[in-house]
């Protein structure tokens, strides 16, 4: 799906590479943890995965393609394949939170597939059943971070990359969304998700084969057992 | 506001929160562009038409005028009429009488002058066939033949006029076009401004997988419908004033600026030609910024 090839990124104007010669595969079906401290590149390294970002050196390739060699329209067509809960959770302040969630399949010219039933049942699927006609700005943080991952999944997509999705829910809705990934994992979906929370990763080895990558001190590891 | 929800409620263009002054304003725009449009296209007509008449009453205007002392006179005539009718590019010469004479000199004399006690010219009337004479080889047979005849063509003095109309008629269509130019300047600008407004948007718009084409969609869609709906209200404006002109009234004292059949189909043509170049401009503005918005 998306292969990073001795990859390494630096901002513009920052001295050291964030991480450098990162080689690795996150293939059809696979689980990955990101973790590693605040400021380390997690984000970075996800952007990097949906084409935000072009590698400094090296090179990923978004399913057999090279992202430096892709166009705008390439790029969104990939995107349409990749689901992103970002870090920040950027909504269409304007539109309720149903029409929010229903935009990929808009955007995609597939609004047929954006009816009610559809849209109020993966809202119930989040937990949001009753906040379908909220404004996101009246979304508190956790509930704007599960209206983004039932945005990320509208489009039943190859691939979704979740940046801190249970940074601001409580243990018990963590514990569910962790489900509804590995639900959608046994899918087929790759999955990445990118966590301080350690003990969200140990629950989710109990139940899914799931490979922790730690980004530190410029590279990228596949962390121990011990975790 | 029923009007602005009917023009946001296309697909593509409901993403797009409504654009408040800037397409307002692209809408008042158009609509003062379509009345300028209007206008500007009726005097063009106006002065076509005068181009027109003048030019075919120039057809019939010439007149050879005979100056010679009476013995001389009759025979001066005879050989005008006959260098006139063996010149090529005259259809009719006829000598133009003297009752005929009097009728024309009465507005200025009176209907009793005694114009018998007057030295009046002899006057022939020249009807000009196409292709016309050559006026400089008609002046110098006449000379020949007949020292005192005068070949007195109106359209020295017309000709201008009719030179005049024309001009003002391609001012008119130039106008216009200056008029399409300013209009497409505004949309661009307001399509622009609208997409630098728009930029948090357009960037929320592109991660979840947006084309370009899909985000310029939204925006051409609004401003053609706005720069339409305000190119037709200003066409409709400007025609209303148009037709309450008084009827016949003449402007300038020769045109009249009232509009016939045809030319109403101008007018009506100029919302869809609005509605053509606020498309062609948001379109090659929507395509030049996306391309500039990261
Ligand atoms: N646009 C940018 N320009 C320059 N530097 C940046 C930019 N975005 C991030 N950085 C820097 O790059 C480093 C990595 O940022 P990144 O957001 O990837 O970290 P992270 O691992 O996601 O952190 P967190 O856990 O806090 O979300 C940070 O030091 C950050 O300050
Ligand atoms: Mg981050």
């Amino acid at each position: 799906m998306i292969a990073f090839d001795t990859v390494s990124y630096s901002y513009a104007g920052s001295a050291a590479p964030l991480f450098g010669g990162v080689s690795l595969e996150l293939a059809r079906g696979s689980f990955h943890f990101l973790t590693g401290p605040s400021g380390a590149g997690k984000t970075t390294f996800m952007r990097l995965c949906y084409g935000a970002l072009l590698p400094s050196d090296g090179r990923v390739s978004l399913f057999g393609q090279d992202s430096a060699q892709m166009d705008r329209n390439a790029v969104a067509l990939a995107r349409r394949k990749i689901g992103v809960v970002h870090q920040d959770c950027k909504f269409l302040d304007h539109l309720p939170l149903k029409e929010n969630v229903a935009l990929p399949l808009k955007v995609s010219a597939q609004s047929k597939l954006a009816d009610d039933k559809n849209i109020s049942e993966l809202l119930s699927w989040v937990g949001l059943s009753g906040r379908a006609n909220a404004l996101p700005p009246e979304l508190s943080g956790g509930e704007r971070q599960r209206a983004a991952l039932a945005r990320a999944v509208i489009m039943s997509p190859d691939v979704i990359l979740a940046d801190e999705p249970t940074g601001n829910i409580d243990w018990e809705m963590s514990q569910r969304l962790l489900r509804l990934l590995v639900e959608l994992n046994s899918l087929g979906k790759t999955i990445v998700i990118a966590t301080h929370d350690l003990s969200l990763i140990r629950t989710a080895k109990t139940m899914v084969q799931a490979r922790v990558l730690r980004i530190a001190g410029g590279s990228v590891q596949i962390a121990g057992a011990d975790l | 506001m029923n009007l602005r929800e009917a023009l946001n409620r296309n697909d593509a263009g409901s993403i797009v929160p409504p654009s408040g002054i800037t397409a307002q304003l692209t809408l008042l725009t158009a609509a003062a562009m379509a009345v300028l449009c209007v206008f500007a296209l009726t005097l063009s007509l106006a002065a076509q038409r005068i181009a027109q008449d003048w030019e075919d009453a120039l057809a019939h205007s010439a007149t050879v005028r005979i100056n010679a002392p009476d013995e001389a006179r009759s025979a001066e005539r005879d050989a005008v009429m006959e260098v006139l009718l063996t010149t090529p590019g005259i259809a009719a010469a006829r000598e133009i009488t003297l009752d005929e004479q009097k009728t024309l000199l009465a507005p200025w004399l009176g209907e009793d002058a005694p114009i018998d006690m007057l030295n009046l010219p002899v006057l022939i009337a020249i009807t000009q066939a196409d292709p016309p004479y050559d006026a400089t080889g008609l002046r110098l047979r006449l000379s020949a033949q007949a020292p005192s005849a005068v070949l007195d063509e109106h359209s020295r003095w017309r000709a201008p006029i009719v030179a005049a109309a024309q001009k003002l008629r391609l001012m008119g269509w130039g106008g216009i076009v200056l008029i399409g130019f300013a209009m497409a300047a505004m949309v661009i600008l307001a399509t622009t401004a609208s997409l630098a407004a728009n930029a948090p948007i357009i960037e929320v718009l592109r991660l979840i997988g947006a084309t370009d084409r899909f985000i310029a969609r939204a925006f051409v869609a609004r401003f053609t419908l706005h720069a339409a709906l305000g190119a037709g209200v200003g066409s409709a404006l400007a025609a209303g004033v148009i037709l309450s002109l008084p009827d016949g009234a003449s402007v300038l004292g020769f045109a009249n600026l009232a509009l016939g059949g045809a030319d109403w189909l101008w007018v009506a043509l100029i919302p869809f030609a609005a509605s053509a170049v606020a498309f062609a401009a948001t379109q090659a503005a929507a395509s030049i910024k996306l391309k500039g918005l990261t």
